[in-house]
């Protein structure tokens, strides 16, 4: 590389910086005109030009919400967490399998998981809809929370094995001599070894299941527990021109997301460099 | 940001590891003498297939008997009644011959074909432009970087709803932006001319941070020293990308688009929330035509909305297929 003056090549970074700051502001607008609209007074909605600011702010969009919105994050909630602890539980011990004993086989399930992962969630839907409406479990949250795991599941098991190839076996092997079977290796080593795989498996779960709309509104959209995409659903579906309540729905409905980022933002990127897919 | 990106490298190593090149480890764990390593090696098979029960009754009950379902709802005239009385008279591939004389069906088709075509372009083209210039490390850059998972992480309903509202025909933002710009404001959603493109619009804001952080874990495993030597020999930025960064970026670009390729194919959320596929099926997809089938109107036309689906899965499948293909040729990276 030709190595310009120190100034020179701080200069061009500043340069790059202040690039970089416009490039991400483009890309964020839309958030940010999510996040204006769902503060503007509704008499400032329709004016020209709009607001760019919410200099007028009102908190009325969020006064909406918390009247009319709270049971569908409660119900997003619930569906979110049983949605992990179900992909967790079939998922980890996968993972332990395929990364650590391989039997016999397991190349086709692993093939299986990957063929699982493309299959179009329009598809899967129609099929539970047919064996929910059979069983009963149509517009129930089980019958949700099961249908949204499928969305997950190979992607834990994908994850799961990454990260457990990369545990030692050596460490594995001295708990067999210490006469440990396979299940005691499982939960006393492998799993406390996982926590960077549960963490991130249990996100994206967590993520998908509460961002799921397909599954809802095929599945649950008769229920008396619905989520919150749903009710974002039936807002934009009433024709109401409320825009800034839609907005701060959406707004509300975007916590998980922006939590995740913060807290585990390194999670975010191993999770989609593991082959993530989303659905 | 540093330790994730280490991940990438040694996780797809470790898919590939996986698939038998070591020996089985109950090999080496058995004790040594004939029939108790025997013994060992049957007992372990039994372990590990023992862990890998649950998700192969998972596989069984929540994949494969929905996909037959739904294979079964395509070869038969299916009512709400028969549903759940059963007795839907079997009708062969009626469904399927129903579903591609339908008027729909070419335009379906075609923008499916578009849809997924133009996203993919123009995600691989912009992730790729911002993972090069992202990967210059420059101050602020692995925050700005981070910032732009963003319209990745949110819920595509938000997204959509955000967009529907951006590009409302009267008060929108976009139409605004064209006005000051001296443009005729545009019927973005509500126009058969310019719905499809508004769809593609969202989709591919939605798509390039998946493009970018992919492509840009695939630039940091690619050694340095060949850019040092280039330059040495006096090659010049263009030549270094086309020369170096390219080539060596080929099997992740591969990856990243063949991934995109199947996930763009069944977006359905985007479409349906912005223009539910219309005005008058101009931006009706395989994807939203078989929900509108099968749940979209009062009467429900569920044989043909599973027809419509199995063929969007046996393009899907395809497609998937030579991704499995290329994950198994490509040498670890």
């Amino acid at each position: 590389m030709n190595t310009p003056t120190p100034t020179r090549a701080r200069a061009r970074a500043g340069w790059k910086t202040a690039l970089g700051i416009v490039f991400t502001a483009v890309m964020l607008f839309p958030v940010y005109w999510m996040l204006n609209a769902s503060f503007t007074r509704d008499q400032d909605l329709r004016k020209t030009p709009p607001s760019f600011l919410p200099l007028h702010g009102t908190l009325d969009g969020y006064r909406a919400v918390l009247h009319e919105q709270l049971p569908y994050l409660g119900t997003s909630l619930t569906v979110g967490l049983a949605t992990v602890a179900l992909t967790l539980l079939v998922a980890a011990p996968a993972g332990y399998s395929l990364a650590k004993l391989r039997p016999r086989g397991s190349g086709t399930l692993t093939f299986a998981l990957l063929v699982a992962q493309m299959i179009p969630g329009i598809i899967m839907a129609m099929g539970f809809y047919a064996i929910l409406l059979t069983s009963h479990l149509i517009n129930t949250l089980p019958g949700l929370v099961i249908a949204d795991s499928t969305i997950a599941v190979p992607f834990g098991v994908l994850v799961f094995t990454a990260f457990m190839t990369a545990i030692p076996d050596e460490l594995m092997q001295a708990a067999t001599t210490d006469g440990a079977g396979a299940l005691r290796t499982f939960t006393a080593i492998v799993l406390p070894l996982s926590r960077n795989a549960i963490v991130t498996v249990s996100l994206f779960t967590f993520l998908w299941a509460w961002s799921d709309f397909i599954f809802a509104s095929t599945l649950d959209s008769g229920g008396g527990h619905q989520p919150i995409t749903l009710g974002i659903y039936h807002y934009i579906g009433n024709n109401n021109q409320q825009w800034n309540a839609i907005m701060a729905t959406a707004v509300v409905a975007s916590i998980p997301a922006t939590a995740l980022l913060i807290i585990a933002q390194r999670y975010v990127a191993a999770g989609i460099t593991t082959g993530a897919i989303k659905d | 940001m540093n330790d994730t990106t280490q991940t990438a490298p040694s996780s797809v190593r470790g898919r590939g590891g996986a698939r038998g090149t070591s020996a089985p480890p109950a090999a080496r764990t058995a004790r040594p003498g004939r029939g108790p390593r025997r013994h060992s090696i049957r007992t372990s098979q039994w372990a590990a297939w023992g862990f890998l029960t649950p998700v192969t009754a998972y596989l069984a009950v929540f994949y494969a008997y929905p996909m037959y379902k739904n294979l079964d709802l395509s070869l038969r005239d299916y009512t709400v009644m028969s549903f759940v009385h059963g007795g839907a008279p079997f009708a062969g591939l009626g469904n399927y011959t129903t579903v591609i004389h339908d008027p729909t069906f070419a335009p379906a088709l075609a923008h499916t074909l578009i849809f997924t075509g133009a996203s993919l372009f123009f995600q691989y083209t912009l992730g790729l432009g911002l993972a090069l210039f992202f990967h210059q490390h420059f101050r602020l850059s692995a925050t700005l970087r981070a910032l732009f998972l963003v319209p990745w992480l949110l819920p595509l309903i938000v997204s959509a709803s955000t967009w529907s509202w951006m590009l409302n025909s009267d008060s929108g933002v976009v139409n605004y932006a064209l006005h000051l710009a001296g443009i005729t404001p545009v019927d973005w959603l509500t126009s058969p001319h310019w719905s499809l493109i508004s769809v593609i619009l969202a989709n591919i804001w939605i798509g390039i941070p998946f493009n970018l952080v992919l492509l840009y874990s695939g630039l940091q495993s690619i050694p340095a020293g060949l850019y040092e030597a280039a330059a040495l020999d006096g090659a010049g930025a263009w030549q270094r990308f086309s020369r170096i960064t390219f080539p060596l970026l080929r099997p992740v670009s591969a990856i990243t688009l063949l991934l995109g390729l199947i996930y763009t194919l069944k977006v359905f959320d985007i479409i349906w929330i912005m223009t539910r596929g219309g005005p008058v099926d101009s931006s009706t997809t395989f994807a939203t035509w078989s929900y509108r089938l099968g749940f979209g109107n009062l009467l429900p036309a569920f044989g043909p909305g599973a027809a419509v689906g199995n063929l969007l899965v046996i393009i899907a499948l395809l497609f998937g297929l030579i991704y499995i293909r290329t994950q198994r040729t490509t040498p670890a990276a």
